[in-house]
């Protein structure tokens, strides 16, 4: 998570005037891109902040989670901000934006409805960069020990003596 | 006291894995005074090594070396590189086994006479029956500590379980228990009872679930007369002229091609290596590979009929708490062909931490089908099917010379595609699933796809006759006398059950043939 967070020795209310709406959800300004409440940030090198925040949204639309908060999407999203990824990811989010475009909305991120964006989605989801996007959520997204709570998982038990004296048997409804 | 032997010395008895299979026969052998090296590709890990986390668990000790598949089963598809999910470490893939040990029905020896032909299978009867393995059985079951076996204690039953046994109750289902689990109830051999953590796939940190790392291999090594070479990659098998076995070739921890002379040599390297050992020690005096004038190497594949039943509730069930595979159905397991399908299945619980069931619930999968399953995560009960398959002869596993490992051997391709029986099993199998969960109040099923085979059986199977098989009633290849195949890969037909028992009691009895026919000079 160190790499996303509130930008240091910004506040909000700084963040939030140097920053360019990108959809709703997202803001960017120039090298980075945050949400809209300004709770997380993110810096982006390699790729246009632009791109990173349709990025996110993609990933958020392919595993769509509504008690998910963006910052764990980004996190997941976050490698594809390298110097040797950049251009495949431009292209898939240009590819992505024209086929926003083909269907009369502005941008993907300004497509309103989540089910437009799934329909975009299924156009391209034989297609490399989708696979790749979405086959890379499955470790990025659900293997960020930070997002096992929000789906109740409790993960490592061993330190805490296992279950037999915490639960394993503690159903109750049957 | 840890024995060392010269890579000259013809004396020993070379085995080739430390899995299930080898890793109880090197510890056998020792025991009866056989010197033994065993060559292992995997580390040494022990249970302060093993972590709870499923995916760094995996990069710890999963077989990630390459692979290539073929065939209309899905793995193909989805985890074309992983066929199998099978450990590369000492002890082999008893680190990750769950400890389901139950013993094949009477009738499963003698499936080709049971059920009759079966078009496009290649059925046969095991040369050996229920009534000879009886005593290997029970030693097995004594050696695992199996629960509800040798007056042992079954385990209790956790939020998983009592969901399965609840729903199974209602339909009618009989033979409904937690189980017999080589995973203790009480201490026994000095080890630990189950503490319900829940990580039996990763290995139990508490050393409650047995397993050839921390039992065997180290017991072996105490007698003097057992080395472990770990980090030791068997590549190929040498013969002389007079068609009989010399030694081993093997890339030590460094990478340098070493020989280990031997005197007689077992492969044990689970059902995809063992087969490519014996191809890849192809010569002139055996141009098809060793063991293998049948042309039966690498045939016969089988991998369990299996697939998964997840049901989502209205209310918590926390499935991964405690005991991995908690419980077991049986009623199925029976031979009827009313269903529609020879042969029979077990369903038992099984329990998956969020992330591979993000991996593997419905692989390939996105949008809001798939992900508000995963919201019902904490909701969740779940349940495997594990189901006799039939033999085919195209279901094989071959040599793919086109993909080479890092040692510049050819890597295994394998070929799977389901049987007519298979897949009427499995869809039986899926709407009892279901119905069983729903019993209870599911509000939403999901018939999952087999995961990649953690059952890898058949590639080198015994047989009465050589011309049907690769080994003989005792693990010997029919061609070579001092040649013997000891894991999995040996069975003639899969059974309901899961495998491990079975190969265990035969590693055993095994063992006591080869000491039996090495003091009488017979080897
Ligand atoms: C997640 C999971 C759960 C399971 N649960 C159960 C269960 O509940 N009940 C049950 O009965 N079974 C279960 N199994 C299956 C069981 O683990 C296997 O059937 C059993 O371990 C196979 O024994 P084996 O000796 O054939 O091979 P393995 O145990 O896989 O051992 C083979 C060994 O050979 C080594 N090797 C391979 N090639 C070479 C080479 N060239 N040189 C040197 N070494 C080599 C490997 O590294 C490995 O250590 C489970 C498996 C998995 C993955
Ligand atoms: S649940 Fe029991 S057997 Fe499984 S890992 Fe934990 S202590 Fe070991």
């Amino acid at each position: 998570m160190s790499e996303v967070r509130e930008r240091r020795g910004m506040t909000r209310r700084e963040l939030l005037s140097r920053s360019v709406a990108a959809g709703a959800a997202f803001v960017v300004g120039s090298g980075w891109v945050a949400g809209s409440d300004a709770a997380w940030a993110m810096e982006v090198t390699h790729l246009k902040p632009e791109t990173m925040a349709t990025l996110i949204q993609m990933a958020r639309d392919i595993y769509p989670h509504d008690h998910v908060p963006d910052q764990f999407y980004a996190i997941a999203v976050k490698g594809y901000d390298a110097a040797d990824r950049a251009e495949m990811v431009e292209a898939g989010i240009a590819a992505l934006n024209a086929a926003a475009q083909g269907r009369g909305f502005p941008s993907y991120l300004d497509t309103g409805w989540e089910r437009d964006r799934v329909e975009i989605l299924r156009g391209m989801e034989n297609g490399s960069f989708f696979q790749t996007v979405r086959g890379g959520l499955v470790t990025g997204l659900y293997n960020q020990k930070e997002v096992w709570p929000l789906f109740g998982y409790e993960g490592e038990s061993f330190s805490q003596g296992g279950y037999i004296d915490r639960g394993f048997n503690d159903i109750n409804w049957l | 006291m840890v024995a060392k032997f010269e890579l000259t010395d013809d004396s020993v008895v070379v085995i080739i894995g430390t899995g299930a299979g080898g890793g109880v026969l090197a510890n056998e052998l020792a025991q009866r005074g056989v010197k033994v090296v065993a060559l292992e590709a995997g580390g040494r890990y022990f249970p302060e090594d093993y972590i709870n986390d499923e995916w760094e668990s995996f990069g710890q000790l999963a077989w990630v070396d390459p692979r290539t598949t073929s065939g209309d089963w899905r793995v193909a598809k989805d985890f074309s590189g992983l066929p199998a999910w099978i450990v590369k470490a000492v002890g082999g893939t008893t680190i990750h086994w769950a400890g389901a040990s139950i013993r094949f029905q009477d009738h499963e020896w003698k499936a080709l006479s049971t059920y009759g032909p079966v078009q496009g299978a290649s059925l046969l009867d095991w040369p050996i029956d229920a009534a000879e393995m009886a005593p290997w059985y029970e030693l097995a079951e004594t050696k695992l500590g199996v629960t509800r076996t040798g007056g042992r204690e079954g385990l209790p039953g956790n939020n998983n379980y009592l969901v399965f046994e609840k729903g199974a109750k209602a339909l009618g289902y009989k033979e409904v228990h937690t189980g017999r689990m080589a995973i203790n109830s009480a201490e026994y051999d000095d080890r630990l009872a189950c503490q319900q953590t829940g990580f039996c796939f990763q290995g139990c940190k508490w050393g409650a679930k047995w397993s050839a790392a921390y039992t065997d291999i180290p017991r072996g090594e105490a007698t003097g007369n057992l080395e472990v070479r770990d980090r030791c990659h068997a590549a190929r098998i040498l013969h002389n002229d007079a068609g009989k076995v010399t030694g081993v070739e093997y890339f030590d921890p460094d990478g340098n091609l070493q020989f280990q002379a031997a005197r007689v040599v077992c492969v044990a390297g689970n059902s995809f290596e063992s087969p490519r050992i014996l191809l890849n020690s192809a010569s002139s005096m055996f141009p098809d590979g060793l063991a293998n004038s049948s042309g039966q190497v690498g045939r016969n594949y089988m991998r369990h009929t299996t697939g998964s039943v997840y049901a989502v509730f209205d209310k918590p069930v926390r499935m991964w708490r405690g005991t991995t595979m908690a419980g077991i159905i049986q009623d199925e397991a029976r031979h009827d062909p009313s269903r529609g399908f020879v042969g029979g299945y077990e369903l038992e619980t099984l329990s998956l931490g969020l992330p591979f069931m993000a991996a593997f619930l419905d692989p390939g999968a996105w949008g809001r089908e798939f992900t508000t399953a995963l919201d019902a995560y904490e909701r969740m009960a779940g349940m495997w099917i594990v189901g006799e398959d039939m033999p085919q002869e195209t279901n094989r596993v071959t040599l793919n010379h086109d993909v080479k490992d890092k040692f510049g051997l050819p890597v295994v391709n394998v070929h799977f595609s389901d049987h007519p029986n298979d897949i009427a099993m499995r869809n039986h199998a899926y709407r009892q699933g279901a119905a069983i969960y729903e019993a209870v109040g599911a509000t939403r099923t999901f018939p999952t796809p087999p995961y990649p085979s953690t059952h890898n059986l058949g590639t080198n199977r015994m047989s009465e006759n050589p011309r049907d098989g690769v080994v003989n009633r005792w693990g010997q290849t029919h061609d070579i006398p001092n040649l013997f195949v000891s894991d999995g890969s040996v069975f003639t037909t899969g059974a309901a059950e899961n495998p491990t028992l079975t190969i265990v009691a035969l590693a055993i009895r095994q063992a006591d043939h080869i000491a039996g026919e090495l003091s009488r000079g017979n080897l």
